[in-house]
């Protein structure tokens, strides 16, 4: 607390002060600018993620790689460019409508090499067991693990096991690594964005994290919702028969399609405008969303990813993703602009204009 | 979703946008009271497409804005003891107190669990009788009869380690408190439609007869935003103050008989302090002297909290009504989502988080002289 912080009382607003404040001097007593502990945010794919990475992992690892910030590094290896990519997994409970923490574990490496452009070749799996866990409960993770990577088309390659003390775990964590090789002409990369390009989702938004939170906290929704966790590996190499000249891909997980969508708009120093009313939300997760009071555009995906496409490779797109069984609900959503760069915008259904911004932590449900 | 979409429908917007142009004859100022409806009318830009004659004025109607910090404090105090499992709604955890939020709790240690319903807590007691469970009890009427059924719930079991810390509010004593400031310029009121839902409309008649303003009762959907405004702007422009109910789906004007029975079986009605405002006369609830024992408050030794405000948040000023967030010279520079200097900029319905969310697409903070209402 700052000395240029006055004492008031909890009640009563007294005179107004601000005129003699130096608000340039004022620290803030709020917690989220000093966090001397992590808090739950910092895994929630948004902005204090980003800070944490940043200001604590780039500086510490150093590296050209790591500094790109890419779902996966890229680089030329033996005369081919591969892609490397990590991702762990603690999700609760383990098994849910639609997957598992297996298949979580496969398809999300698996995706982030395909965001690469990356064929994913092999993974490596590592096991953090809680003592006392069922043995059908790690067998059953294990071989939803091996059915998704065998439906990828992946070796799991290598692994490890650890096991820690009861109390000390959800049951089951996992990590999984993956490498892949990068087709020769495929660069995909926010840095190629123009203004102009076209914005393309793969199918509904929000599914996954609607799935889980109705399992997880005991929610009914009227319908059951299943996670849409799948391999993206075959409805990218679709998309790149098309072109080879995609911009950009993301799959909006953690943060969900706001994240994604901002992620690329920093990077690119473009604007991003959507229209509201072409994202495909699902009834059931607007249904959802509309009782918590969640945004859809925040919700985690696991088996979606969204497209930069210049415009003149746009409709071609679109149609060899809708001919895929995971790309038959696409939809383009917007396009990217030269106006606002690094920000994204939507154009609301009544014809207004709102800011998408980048999630700061978690989503909360609200209290009415 | 049908329903959803049917409140949405964008012809149906312009109708009702086009009814209000044709019927407007000069500036009018209205306030929702709700922050809900202040985050359709934001997420939506609802404000954006009025007639400029209609302005819009942002009220009260956050429950965690409204929370004093005293309170928040004590919270704090409570949900870092090791006997205590601390349950909450979620967009509690993060609204600051004086030096740290709930979330910082749980990660020094405190077991502080986000439920959805008050009952989830009741649970929660149930399967830790060695634990003392304490429900963070705040909102307006809206939230206060599934918390008195809690309460009631546990001494029907005679859950000995349960009880709720309780800071509930009631909307139209702070509708009273804005129109007796005499910097007021609010002319019409869109009152909570979920409010009236549980109250129904008794309480507002006699409001609209004293200060000759219309109290038109409306939902949260972008229709239901814009059918209450023409009919708040009908009644200015006819110099009509009556009480409206635009939201029958979901209000009949008796309320909720069994909400407001269980209402008045737990709670009594006492003065309350509001973040930002002060103290509000009979302004929200208390649990009743037979349910006393179940008050967090004297469960828990919290006395001597020193809260310290920030002196440059004006979200006191926001809550009233006296000026638009943006006006405020420390929005989106020193206050920010990610670095809240007040709850309105941290709570999912606070009117700050709207624009900051929303709005900040070329706005530029401009200094506003105002007075604080009460």
């Amino acid at each position: 607390m700052s000395d240029t912080t006055s004492s008031r009382p909890a009640t009563g607003p007294g005179p107004r002060d601000l005129p003699t404040v130096d608000i340039t001097g004022w620290t803030c007593p709020a917690p989220l600018r000093e966090t001397p502990r992590v808090v739950m945010g910092h895994g929630g794919g948004g902005a204090l993620t980003a800070e944490l990475v940043q200001q604590i992992f780039v500086p510490a690892f150093g590296g050209e790689l790591l500094g790109q910030l890419g779902d996966s590094a890229v680089f030329p290896l033996g005369g081919q460019r591969l892609a490397f990519s990590t991702d762990s997994y603690v999700v609760r409970p383990l098994f849910f409508p639609g997957g598992s923490i297996g298949d979580l574990a496969v398809n999300g490496t698996v995706n982030d090499l395909a965001m690469s452009g990356a064929r994913a070749a092999y993974l490596s799996c590592g096991f953090i067991l809680e003592e006392g866990v069922e043995m059908p409960v790690v067998a059953g993770v294990a071989d939803a693990m091996g059915a998704a990577a065998r439906a990828a088309g992946v070796e799991v390659a290598t692994g490890d096991t650890k096991v820690v003390e009861a109390g000390r775990g959800d049951g089951v964590y996992l990590n999984t690594a993956g490498i892949g090789v990068i087709p020769p002409g495929v660069d995909l990369r926010p840095q190629r964005v123009v203004p102009g390009d076209v914005v393309i989702v793969s199918g509904d938004i929000g599914v996954h994290g609607v799935a889980i939170m109705s399992v997880r906290e005991g929610l009914e929704f009227g319908v059951e919702i299943e996670s849409d966790c799948a391999a993206l590996g075959g409805l990218v190499q679709a998309m790149l028969a098309v072109t080879p000249d995609l911009h950009v891909l993301r799959d909006p997980t953690r943060g969900g399609l706001a994240a994604a969508l901002n992620e690329i708009a920093t990077a690119s120093a473009t604007g991003v405008v959507i229209d509201e009313r072409a994202v495909p939300v699902p009834p059931a997760v607007a249904n959802a969303c509309a009782i918590l009071g969640l945004d859809p555009m925040y919700v985690a995906n696991e088996g979606k990813l969204v497209a930069f496409v210049p415009r003149e490779h746009a409709d071609a797109v679109l149609d060899a993703m809708r001919a895929h069984p995971l790309g038959v609900g696409a939809a383009v959503i917007g396009e990217a602009v030269a106006a606002h760069p690094g920000m994204v915008v939507a154009r609301t259904p009544l014809g207004g204009t709102r800011v998408v911004d980048l999630p700061l932590g978690e989503q909360l449900p609200r209290i009415c | 979703m049908k329903y959803l979409d049917e409140f949405q429908n964008p012809e149906l917007a312009r109708r009702l946008l086009d009814e209000i142009r044709g019927m407007v004859t000069r500036p009018w100022a209205l306030m929702e009271v709700c922050g809900g409806q202040t985050h359709t009318i934001i997420r939506h830009g609802i404000d954006q497409l009025l007639p400029e004659e209609v302005e819009l004025i942002h009220g009260p109607g956050c429950p965690v804005c409204v929370t004093p910090l005293a309170v928040i404090d004590k919270a704090l105090e409570i949900a870092a003891r090791p006997e205590v499992i601390f349950c909450s709604f979620g967009d509690m955890l993060r609204v600051p107190g004086t030096d740290r939020d709930l979330f910082r709790v749980r990660s020094e240690g405190g077991d502080v669990r986000v439920v959805y319903s008050p009952l989830d807590a009741l649970k929660i007691a149930q399967q830790n009788p060695d634990r003392e469970v304490v429900f963070f009890g705040i909102g307006f009427e809206t939230t206060a009869p599934p918390n008195a059924m809690a309460v009631h719930q546990a001494r029907r079991l005679g859950l000995d380690n349960f009880s709720m810390l309780v800071s509930h509010v009631r909307v139209p004593p702070a509708i009273e408190a804005i129109m007796n400031s005499p910097s007021c310029r609010v002319q019409g009121f869109l009152a909570a439609g979920h409010v009236c839902s549980v109250m129904g409309v008794d309480e507002y008649p006699a409001l609209a007869e004293r200060f000759g303003v219309p109290i038109v009762v409306t939902g949260f959907e972008p229709l239901d935003i814009l059918e209450g405004i023409r009919r708040t702007v009908r009644q200015l422009e006819r110099g009509e103050h009556t009480v409206e109910n635009a939201y029958p789906r979901a209000v009949r004007p008796e309320g909720n008989p069994a909400a407001r029975a269980m209402l008045a079986d737990v709670f009594e009605v006492a003065d309350r302090s509001w973040r930002g405002i002060g103290t509000i006369p009979a302004s929200g609830w208390r649990l009743s002297e037979r349910y006393r024992g179940y008050d967090a408050e004297h469960r828990f030794s919290v006395e001597g909290i020193a809260t310290r405000e920030p002196a440059a948040c004006r979200s006191g000023e926001v809550l009233q009504g006296l000026i638009k967030p943006h006006e405020c010279q420390a929005f989106g520079t020193t206050c920010t989502p990610r670095t809240p200097l007040g709850a309105t900029m941290v709570s999912s319905e606070g009117a700050c988080a709207a624009y900051y969310l929303y709005r900040r697409l070329g706005t530029a903070p401009t200094p506003l002289e105002a007075t604080p209402v009460v």
